[in-house]
């Protein structure tokens, strides 16, 4: 998968025509092989459009053989309103290239069944071979889902791209507008997808992929598991009881003393945001673990002593 | 003629639509302009032929409301051969971009009348001519003193109000146009009973003033006969018929149309300017040409009066009287443009939008609109015709284009 970052959105436009171009003609469509194209509508792809347009007046591009899906369209709005999809894709490129409109597939919004409409659009899809090259637009995340669901699973050649590829492509936008940069060697990413996705290149460098991070304060797993987290507060826990251990385990200072002190220092460190934690029993158990070590040592006792049950009069 | 069904494409032009000069294809499909977007999604079809008009601006036929003759032949003096003679004028007038006119009838005798308005009828345009949208029937019920060019014995009053205007012209079939003066005894019931019949009524040959004029539009009147001429000039405490263009008395939602001659001689450009800064949406260019038009200088024959042509102006023979102007339409729509220093799009909507909107057939004619009539002209720099359709057919080509 590679995501390629350029400077304007005139850029985008123009790499994303040329990429198209070279599909197509690469692909060499004629009368029994037709090249099928998913397409978008929005503000995005217009720039694209624009350019397509302008290579077909030139001669080097041809759509007579090409057939094109429209991602959507909107229920109940009349085909020729201004803001329906037809009337864009009509308008932004269709009449101005010379593709067969038998050939053009744009969901009907005012069909009277609607699930049959949808239906029937996926069959034309099948029927057509399935489509070659999908264009999407900045929405495309929301349309990755839906077009899983309308699939159910069948074979469609469509890449995927995850959350945080999006994101990193709008925060480059966003901060680059007001001069800042991401940094490729500093950004690391972690992916929460079901398959192994190959890497991501920011501009020729590939990111590091990481399992686990920090975010504040708490532990982040990729499967979004505890045990890191666990780990973590007991390490926290056991930092906070040596800072103290001097009166912890002083023989002279009274039980009471130490209890107090080790419920507002230590327990509140073994604690720290546990309150959302889908813990299971063995994860408590390990935490339990934890502090009776640290009672048992503050008082002088080893376990072979067997007093658990009154060291856990501690407890409220 | 071209095959039912087929359907044509239009590339490479600039055409005026919806007031704005736009770079886009017309389909034109048995003589109607249609919408590409249904044919696309509905029917799924190419055009049948596509026509490049070399980068032209396509703009819709003109319309002429006033046209009294032309190539030598007079409406109103062409009893017997009157279908001769209309189809001949028909003709000519597609050199000038013209595609529907009002053949005008001046003042005449009853006799006239009788036989002229029953053969000239209301007809569709084709290679052999324009579409002829019906008559414009200017007189006789007018006012002595602002007769013009008209025999002052043929003019008469309208003693039994519409009764007489009936009796006197025997049909309305196929009349568009009613000039008459709105101060005669009896106009008032008569302007409402002819608007009634959709018929459109103008103000002219009058020496109204502007409270009688008001009162004439109340009453249904739409259209005013060349302004400034054969009318009491503009006068800061009586407006007369001129004031109507900045009336408050019109009814909300109604607009006065007034035609103007643009020929430069029977309006000075500043009046021409004053008029369509005073009132740009109701301004009509006509242009009220008469037989001489499109002839050499000389005598010829004006309803039934001699005219004579000096110096490209036409003259009542013998005097300095102005009768009518020699210039065509697309003369006259250069002329305004220049003088005005108006828009080409204004231009163009004077002799075409406006026309219509004052007959009420704007959704046929004067548009580029879907559903309306094929008829258009492909025009050059300097708004010179090239070329002129009628129902998406070329009826007239420039031979002396450069290779297209």
């Amino acid at each position: 998968m590679r995501l390629v970052i350029l400077e304007s959105s005139e850029e985008v436009a123009e790499w994303a025509a040329k990429y198209v171009l070279k599909r197509i003609n690469d692909f060499k469509p004629g009368p029994d092989r037709f090249f099928v194209l998913g397409l978008p509508t929005g503000g995005t792809p217009l720039g694209m459009y624009k350019k397509l347009i302008e290579y077909h007046k030139k001669g080097i591009l041809s759509f007579k053989y090409v057939k094109t899906f429209n991602m959507d369209e909107y229920v109940g709005l009349p085909r020729d309103h201004p803001e329906s999809y037809h009337y864009y894709m009509w308008n932004n490129l269709f009449k101005h290239i010379d593709i067969d409109p038998k050939n053009v597939h744009i969901l009907d919004g005012n069909a009277k069944d609607l699930e049959k409409e949808c239906e029937q659009f996926e069959k034309n899809i099948l029927e057509s071979g399935g489509v070659e090259l999908f264009v999407g637009g900045k929405t495309l995340m929301n349309f990755i889902y839906f077009f899983k669901d309308m699939f159910k699973g069948q074979v469609v050649k469509l890449r995927l791209i995850t959350h945080v590829i999006v994101q990193i492509f709008s925060l480059a936008l966003y901060f680059g507008r007001s001069g800042m940069r991401i940094s490729r060697t500093k950004t690391e990413y972690m992916s929460k997808s079901e398959e192994e996705s190959a890497a991501i290149e920011l501009e020729g460098e590939i990111l590091t992929s990481i399992r686990k991070f920090k975010y504040l304060g708490s532990i982040v797993e990729r499967e979004g598991g505890l045990d890191e987290e666990i780990q973590h507060r007991i390490t926290c826990g056991w930092m906070n009881w040596r800072k103290l251990s001097g009166v912890l385990c002083d023989r002279k200072v009274s039980c009471e003393i130490k209890g107090k002190l080790y419920k507002t220092v230590v327990r509140p460190a073994l604690l720290y945001s546990s309150e959302t934690w889908p813990i299971t029993k063995a994860q408590e158990r390990k935490m339990e673990v934890a502090e009776m070590r640290m009672l048992r040592q503050m008082n002088g006792v080893t376990r072979k002593d067997r007093l658990t049950t009154v060291l856990k009069c501690v407890q409220p | 003629m071209i095959d039912k069904g087929k359907l044509l494409q239009f590339v490479n032009c600039n055409i005026l639509r919806h007031h704005n000069i736009i770079r886009e294809d017309v389909w034109v499909r048995d003589g109607k302009i249609v919408n590409p977007e249904k044919i696309f999604f509905d029917e799924k079809i190419a055009a049948d032929q596509k026509i490049d008009c070399g980068g032209l601006l396509l703009a819709p036929g003109f319309i002429d409301l006033q046209i009294n003759g032309g190539f030598g032949v007079d409406f109103s003096n062409e009893v017997e051969n009157a279908e001769a003679g209309l189809r001949k004028v028909a003709k000519g007038l597609l050199a000038h971009g013209v595609t529907s006119f009002c053949p005008t009838i001046v003042t005449s005798p009853p006799q006239v009348y009788d036989k002229v308005l029953r053969k000239i009828r209301k007809q569709d345009g084709s290679c052999d001519g324009a579409a002829v949208l019906g008559i414009h029937v200017e007189g006789p019920f007018i006012n002595k003193e602002k007769k013009g060019a008209h025999p002052e014995n043929c003019i008469l009053p309208l003693e039994k109000g519409y009764e007489t205007l009936v009796n006197v012209y025997g049909t309305l079939e196929n009349v568009a146009i009613v000039t008459l003066a709105p101060e005669l005894h009896n106009a008032g019931e008569v302007i409402a009973k002819l608007t009634s019949k959709g018929i459109a009524v103008s103000l002219g040959h009058s020496v109204a003033n502007l409270h009688e004029g008001e009162v004439a539009v109340k009453h249904g009147a739409s259209f005013i006969t060349h302004l400034f001429n054969a009318m009491l000039p503009f006068h800061h405490r009586d407006p007369g018929l001129v004031g109507l263009l900045a009336s408050d008395l019109i009814p909300t939602g109604k607009t006065i149309y007034f035609g103007i001659i643009a020929d430069g001689i029977h309006t000075h450009p500043a009046a021409l300017r004053i008029a369509h800064r005073t009132h740009p949406k109701g301004l009509v260019l006509v242009t009220d040409a008469i037989s001489a038009m499109g002839l050499e200088e000389g005598t010829h024959r004006v309803g039934q009066l001699a005219v004579e042509i000096r110096e490209g102006r036409a003259f009542v023979a013998g005097t300095n009287t102005l009768c009518g102007s020699i210039a065509t339409m697309d003369q006259c729509i250069r002329t305004f443009q220049e003088a005005t220093a108006c828009s080409i799009v204004n231009a163009i909507e004077a002799a075409t939008l406006h026309p219509a909107l004052t007959l009420g057939i704007s959704s046929t004619k004067g548009t580029l609109d879907y559903g309306a009539d094929a008829d258009f002209v492909l025009l050059r720099d300097g708004l010179e015709v090239m070329s002129t359709w009628i129902a998406g057919e070329c009826v007239f080509k420039d031979s002396s284009a450069a290779t297209k």
